[in-house]
């Protein structure tokens, strides 16, 4: 099988409300990207683009419209999609156009302009529940995760003060990033728990910003990546799996989609022990149970002891395995797509030692990087390494 | 290399930038219309939500019953050809007290939403999945004592105003 | 390509104008149980990967792949949604393959065209929202500027775009999955209501519901699965610009970008001579003569001297849309690249029926994903 390498990235700031439409800013990562492995859109033989419900831009066949400035014009373009899980799917789209044997170099990228929906994105959400058996109860997005953290809670005697202590670390790490929405040096777990209750257990602090925002990767094949860069950072295993429909019909303790994408991921990686062998995890954080979620789903805890992790400090920026050293999508922000790929280009530059402010000491070798979708349903995964 | 960037791209607008007219948008109010198919496995459900029954779809290979009824096993891929009507009485599986409303509207008395599991459906002996799961709302209840394994009912409407639809429940209820 | 994929199960359900007995989930599961049944695979057991095509606002739902994977036995398996034509998904499921991680994988397309109240607005929406949409023009009217620029470069006349109607309704009429097969003559087309002039109503494809399911597999277990595999010689996709205001209004850069692609992989230099028949875009009329040149079948403004000829007959030399096309049998959203993949697939089998073709071994598909956009794919089969 072909090695895969990624070998640029870039990004743009995630902001509440951006300027630049999804165009410019998929335009912006995309140049940044190009420009941080000294390439141009002529060495770019394919494009793949994420972003997630067209129901966000009032657009349809988003994809389509938005292809110019995602750098499709006059090349093979595809979108994928996975819904929340669409950011770290779309480098394993990229992985596959290139471990194929197609194509030696393509461009990945991910964007999300979620302010266009009017009011408020979150209203766009009523049309992903069932349109027959479900959407007629006007379902709030809030209600899903609201009813898996109670029952994750609850079952495991998980206290709210503990699952506030991601929140406040992604938050806190966040501030060391240069793109955030929400770093927050000093937030505490008492600013979490008096925060408004939106959908209880759930409150304010514990959920991700809607945000606008774009990053773009360049990959490549093994013999492009070594005479490109002498700092290439492998696609060691990839590993996604959708689970059924019927999402009222299991039970939302324990994410079992993540479990297999990650053991698909594991496998072609050839790692056994990932508590050994991983040493930075972004798991997916739109909400700080969820991180605490997917750390178990990826085998990184015991199921129901993922929080200790945040007690006993390994999960810190310095401690044994760094849990979203970005800031995740609590402190950088939740552009859907683009927040998947962002922990994609954060794995790439702490692997390389170009985090900067954020960079986790021990010259980290390996990280994993998660990210989940539509109805408690998808599990999307990526180990990468140098 | 974000240690050696300076500059990222991305501009912030405010609330000012707006009322102050700086920043130009375009508005259009979208008008998609669907009439859905139902089909025979949710046409059925529906049709039984009229009749006041909860109607649920038997799986002779994995020997169990699920709701809503369905035509296929996502498990196993077999046929459901035969239904089953459930109980309409379950207990609270996982609930949430919801403040705001599905367009993000504040409300004092909270929303409670619900995945119930009804009495009559299969559980299996693998405890990750459960059958008889379904997305409903509970009434007549003080929010503060709902609880995980509380016992529910449905309350139906008035059998005059049924349409055949998951709304002819009105919510689940103590007992 | 260093290996080989080949299409080892085909299946279909729906092509009529509605389907209001079932849901798009049984429709999409009557296709897939004949798909499966054709390749004999479990997909519980065997099938490791699976890929739908599908579009929000075609679909009404948001984030639709959430909805994909029950229907197709995917439920826990490892699924994704590509937000392209059919072709697009055969493509992705043959890079899948040639990773070397997956031995087979299954695609599925549908439409529920019939369930969209507004099909025009939502059309609508996929025009730029800034500087397109507030002049409020039915979306027809790029294929309307399109066709007039088209017919002005390259010498093509109305005639021959009413002969396309014609040639492909009539061919429908031997296909028992067609829906609009009608004996209808050159005049009769040119005779009726205008859409967007010079795009008559009658060259313009009415929507079908329908479900497409293939199954697609490496060389080595295809061997183990038929003996009668259709193997994916070529294939390519390419984009244009979106943008009305930057693109080539007569030619089709991004189908010639896509058939170049196409025929690299499949060793094809002289398509007309080396390819036997073609299943190809007739969203409108004048698209099948558009493409044809646009796929170096023949040269620019070449194509409707064929057509009059009778060299796109299915007794001619080069049968275009034998099936009926789009025109004849409806048009299927998103799954409309495999309905052509699913014709082509079974004149190479032998299984066509009424319409097969005599001693066919090289079949050529192209699709488009129809207005404001720029965005197509071209395949090679082979038996």
């Amino acid at each position: 099988m072909r090695k895969v390498a990624v070998i640029g990235a870039g990004m743009t700031r995630f902001v509440r409300r951006a300027l630049e439409t999804p165009k410019e800013l998929s335009w912006e990562a995309a140049r940044m990207a190009l420009d941080s492995c000294e390439l141009t859109m002529d060495d770019i033989q394919a494009t793949c683009f994420g972003t997630a419900p067209d129901a966000f831009d009032g657009i349809h066949m988003n994809g389509e419209y938005a292809s110019d400035g995602a750098g499709g014009w006059g090349k093979p373009y595809m979108r994928s999609y996975v819904g929340g899980g669409t950011g770290v799917f779309n480098p394993i789209q990229g992985w596959y156009h290139v471990a194929s044997g197609m194509f030696d170099v393509v461009m990945v990228v991910a964007e999300e302009k979620m302010s266009s929906f009017y009011p408020h994105a979150q209203a766009a959400f009523v049309t992903i529940f069932d349109h027959t058996t479900e959407r007629a109860l006007k379902p709030n997005l809030l209600w899903i995760f609201a009813l898996e953290m109670n029952r994750y809670m609850t079952t495991y005697g998980i206290k709210k003060e503990d699952i506030a202590r991601v929140s406040v670390q992604h938050k806190r790490n966040a501030a060391n990033h240069p793109c955030p929405l929400l770093g927050e040096a000093d937030i505490t777990v008492e600013d979490v728990l008096n925060s408004e209750t939106l959908a209880w257990p759930v409150q304010r602090f514990d959920v991700s910003p809607v945000s606008d925002g774009a990053v773009a990767i360049i990959m490549a094949a093994e013999h492009v990546a070594k005479r490109l860069t002498s700092k290439p950072v492998w696609i060691e295993g990839v590993g996604w799996h959708l689970d059924s429909a019927y999402w009222t019909n299991r039970d939302l303790v324990y994410p079992r989609y993540v479990e297999y994408a990650a053991k698909m991921a594991y496998d072609m990686a050839g790692i056994r022990e990932p508590r050994k062998e991983i040493n930075i995890a972004e798991p997916y954080d739109p909400f700080d149970y969820k991180a605490l979620h997917h750390l178990e789903g990826l085998q990184l805890a015991d199921r129901g002891r993922a929080v200790e992790l945040y007690i006993n400090g390994t999960a810190a920026p310095d401690g044994n395995m760094p849990v979203c050293p970005s800031g995740g999508l609590l402190g950088v922000g939740n552009p859907i797509a683009a927040a998947g790929l962002m922990k994609i280009a954060e794995l790439f530059w702490q692997l390389r030692g170009e985090a900067g402010d954020r960079q986790v000491p021990g010259q980290p070798r390996r990280g994993v990087a998660q990210a989940w979708g539509d109805l408690m349903q998808v599990g999307t995964v990526v180990v990468m390494g140098r | 290399m974000t240690s050696r960037i300076k500059h990222f791209p991305g501009t912030s607008l405010g609330e000012k930038d707006f009322d102050e007219g700086k920043v130009l948008f375009v508005h259009d109010e979208l008008k998609a219309d669907y009439a859905w198919d139902t089909g025979i496995g949710i046409g059925s459900y529906l049709a039984g939500l009229k009749r006041g029954v909860i109607l649920g779809s038997y799986c002779a290979h994995c020997r169990k019953i699920v709701v809503p009824p369905r035509t296929v096993c996502e498990w196993c891929f077999h046929p459901m050809n035969e239904y089953v009507q459930v109980k309409d009485t379950g207990m609270v599986n996982t609930f949430s007290l919801c403040y705001v409303t599905w367009d993000v509207q504040r409300i004092s008395e909270p929303e409670i939403p619900a995945v119930i599991m009804l009495d009559g459906a299969s559980e299996l002996s693998d405890s990750s999945v459960i059958m008889g799961g379904i997305l409903h709302k509970l009434g007549e209840v003080d929010p503060q004592k709902v609880h995980i394994g509380m016992r529910v009912q449905a309350v139906w409407k008035p059998e005059p105003e049924r349409e055949g639809a998951i709304t002819d429940i009105l919510y689940f209820k103590p007992i | 390509m260093s290996e080989r994929v080949a299409i080892v199960g085909i299946g279909w359900s729906g092509f009529r104008p509605g389907t209001p007995d079932v849901s798009y989930k049984e429709m999409i599961y009557e296709a897939a149980v004949r798909a499966y049944n054709d390749a004999g695979v479990d997909p519980r057991k065997d099938v490791q990967s699976f890929v739908t095509v599908a579009e929000d606002f075609h679909e009404g739902t948001s984030i639709f792949d959430e909805y994909t994977p029950d229907q197709l036995g995917a439920a826990m398996k490892s699924m994704h949604t590509i937000t392209g034509d059919g072709l697009h998904g055969l493509a992705t499921a043959v890079m899948l393959i040639r990773t070397g991680r997956f031995d087979v994988v299954a695609v599925e397309g549908h439409s529920k065209a019939s369930n969209i109240l507004t099909p025009d607005a939502i059309t609508a929406y996929a025009q730029d929202p800034v500087l397109n949409r507030p002049l409020r023009l039915n979306t027809h009217f790029v294929a309307g500027m399109e066709m007039n620029r088209y017919l002005y470069e390259s010498g093509a006349d109305a005639d021959a775009c009413a002969g396309v109607v014609s040639k492909n309704r009539r061919n429908a009429l031997k296909n028992p999955l067609a829906s609009f097969a009608a004996d209808f003559s050159p005049d009769e087309v040119l005779g009726g209501p205008s859409l967007a002039w010079p795009l008559g109503m009658h060259e313009t494809a009415k929507s079908a519901d329908g479900a497409v399911v293939m199954v697609l597999a490496s060389e080595k277990t295809s061997a183990s699965l038929t003996d009668n595999p259709i193997w994916i010689a070529g294939i390519g996709w390419c984009n244009d610009s979106p943008s009305l205001e930057s693109r080539a209004w007569a030619k089709l850069p991004y189908i010639e970008k896509s058939a170049r692609m196409a025929f690299q992989q499949a060793g094809i230099k002289n398509p007309f001579g080396e390819i036997d028949f073609a299943e190809i875009d007739d969203t409108y009329a004048y698209k099948e003569l558009q493409s044809l040149e646009a796929l170096g079948v023949c040269g620019f403004g070449q194509a409707g001297a064929l057509l009059k000829d009778g060299v796109l007959d299915p007794a001619g030399e080069f049968p275009v849309n034998v099936s009926g096309g789009s025109l004849g049998v409806g048009h299927l959203l998103d799954a409309t690249g495999l309905h052509r993949a699913l014709e082509a697939a079974l004149q190479l089998r032998g299984e066509a029926g009424a319409h097969q073709l005599k001693d066919v071994h090289v079949g050529l598909v192209q699709s488009w994903r129809g207005v404001p956009t720029t965005s197509g794919a071209v395949a090679v089969l082979t038996n």
